[in-house]
């Protein structure tokens, strides 16, 4: 399957582990990424909050790359994904939109293509059966945290392919992995975004019971697909357990360095030693770390 | 305070209410006050007003107070709100709507905010893709805490995921002319 893809700016720096284990994973799954040539920032939430039109042109201009080329999206950062599918369905719901929006970036786009995130081409297309079937190391007694966020979920209208209140795709591509998915009320609960950086005075407080509530379910470790929250539940958990007289450590995990470490490639290309809560010691406790026989080079 | 009767100004269809159905396809008047979108909300302890009460404020065409509140500067556009309304209100949409209003006005209430997102587009306009490290180290300096994360600037740098220099679009003229010609649009930005 040949997807036009569409990295975005964190998967360079605050969050490389996404970038570098996305494409290892794509790869192993069989999936051919073809990078669009000068693609631009999405905008953010920074684009959304200010300015209606920037916040649809500036993902549009991807969008009618990609389409030029005829391939659909796929986009591994939830936060992207969100703005991008935004302007995907308002061009595809107004005329005058799709007019407006071509005028602003000087090139046609008619939205003939479709975006998705990378979590759903795993789930959906690949599926847990597959996963299973390529597990070469086992993630065997990992008590995994799935921490899906807001923007992978919702709006359910926009996201469309998971349950907005109980999503389960990454939990059953875990199991499939070998790994034991937790029962926890916060999957789908918002990590603040922005906020724990810009205004850390309320912004940590929205962390808190998400560390709390996955440590109470037993959890070794949270798994994402979104960088802004694995950043701030990677970045803040040091600062959170000082002010509430605690410690907290859970690695946070990407869903692509999970899987890639079940199909056999070795954490360090994965970018699994790049953590800020140190993952090796947990990987190598679980016996997980170990090459695998007939493993990958 | 002085007393409300809301259903007689809900029939009147304050202008408020009009607008946003014309112009947004938002309903605000099926809102009957359950408290659901507050109760879920992750940013609602620091509110001012509680998402219903921001549509309450609407309902009763108090639309200026709604538009002066922290609340909407605050919201996170997390969607909880408009996932899990059983009335259907896009709260979230209205949150959006008033934003981008209260900023067109000049009405901030969170400088730190607009700060961030100022800088946040000024790079992409510049360089065509966002350099996190810049964003931090700007956004630190221009809101007056230079020592703000420091700690983790190293660690960071260490484990690869700041960089010093900026990667870039190439043909950055082109980005350029997308926030020139956004603006000429009708976009609500400076
Ligand atoms: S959940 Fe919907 S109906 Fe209930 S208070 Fe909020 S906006 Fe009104
Ligand atoms: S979108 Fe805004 S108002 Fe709605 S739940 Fe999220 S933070 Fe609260």
């Amino acid at each position: 399957m040949k997807l036009a893809y569409y990295p975005g700016c964190s998967l360079s720096s605050t969050g490389i582990e996404f970038g570098m284990s996305a494409p290892v994973l794509a790869k192993a799954l069989g999936l051919e990424l073809w990078e669009i040539p000068e693609w631009n920032c999405c905008g953010s939430s920074s684009a959304h909050v200010t300015d209606h039109n920037l916040a649809l042109a500036l993902p549009a201009r991807n969008l009618a790359i990609a389409e030029e080329a005829g391939l659909d999206v796929v986009v591994p950062c939830a936060a992207c994904y969100a703005r991008l599918k935004a302007a995907e369905a308002a061009v595809r719901s107004s005329r005058r939109t799709k007019e407006e929006i071509e005028k602003i970036i000087d090139r046609k786009y008619e939205a003939k293509i479709t975006v998705r995130s990378l979590l759903d081409i795993i789930y959906t297309e690949i599926g847990p059966a597959k996963i299973r079937e390529k597990v070469l190391r086992p993630l065997e007694g990992l008590r995994v945290a799935a921490y899906y966020g807001c923007l992978l979920v919702r709006p359910p209208k926009v996201a469309q392919f998971e349950d907005p209140e109980n999503p389960v795709s990454m939990d059953r591509l875990l199991s499939a992995a070998g790994a034991e998915p937790v029962d926890w009320g916060y999957k789908t609960e918002c990590c603040g975004g922005g906020h724990p950086t810009i205004s850390p005075e309320f912004g940590l407080k929205i962390l808190k019971p998400i560390y709390e509530e996955a440590r109470y379910a037993g959890a070794d470790c949270f798994v994402t697909a979104c960088p802004m929250c694995f950043t701030n539940l990677d970045m803040r958990q040091k600062e959170v357990g000082k002010q509430h007289g605690t410690v907290y450590n859970l690695p946070v995990f990407y869903i692509t360095e999970l899987l890639g470490l079940a199909l056999g490639f070795e954490a360090r290309e994965l970018g699994i030693n790049r953590h800020l809560v140190n993952a090796l010691p947990l990987l190598k406790h679980k016996g997980l770390l170990h090459p695998v026989k007939g493993g990958r080079e | 305070m002085e007393r409300v009767n809301l259903s007689r100004e809900l029939l009147h269809a304050p202008e408020v209410s009009r607008e946003l159905k014309e112009h947004y396809g938002i309903d605000i008047t099926r809102c009957y006050q359950c408290g659901k979108c507050s109760a879920g909300c992750p940013v609602s302890f620091a509110m001012d007003y509680m998402p219903r009460q921001i549509i309450r404020l609407l309902q009763l065409g108090m639309k200026e107070q709604a538009l002066r509140s922290k609340t909407i500067w605050l919201c996170a556009f997390c969607d909880t709100c408009s996932t899990r309304c059983p009335r259907e209100v896009d709260i979230h949409g209205v949150m959006e709507i008033l934003r981008l209003e209260a900023k067109a006005r000049g009405y901030i209430t969170h400088k730190h905010n607009n700060i961030f997102h100022g800088i946040f587009l000024q790079l992409v306009k510049r360089l065509g893709r966002v350099h996190e490290g810049g964003l931090i180290v700007l956004f630190n300096f221009l809101s007056l805490q230079p020592f703000k994360d420091v700690l983790y600037g190293l660690p960071l740098f260490l484990k690869g995921k700041l960089h010093i220099l900026p990667e870039l679009v190439r043909d950055r003229g082109e980005v350029k002319k997308i926030f020139k010609r956004a603006r000429s649009e009708g976009g609500v930005s400076k």
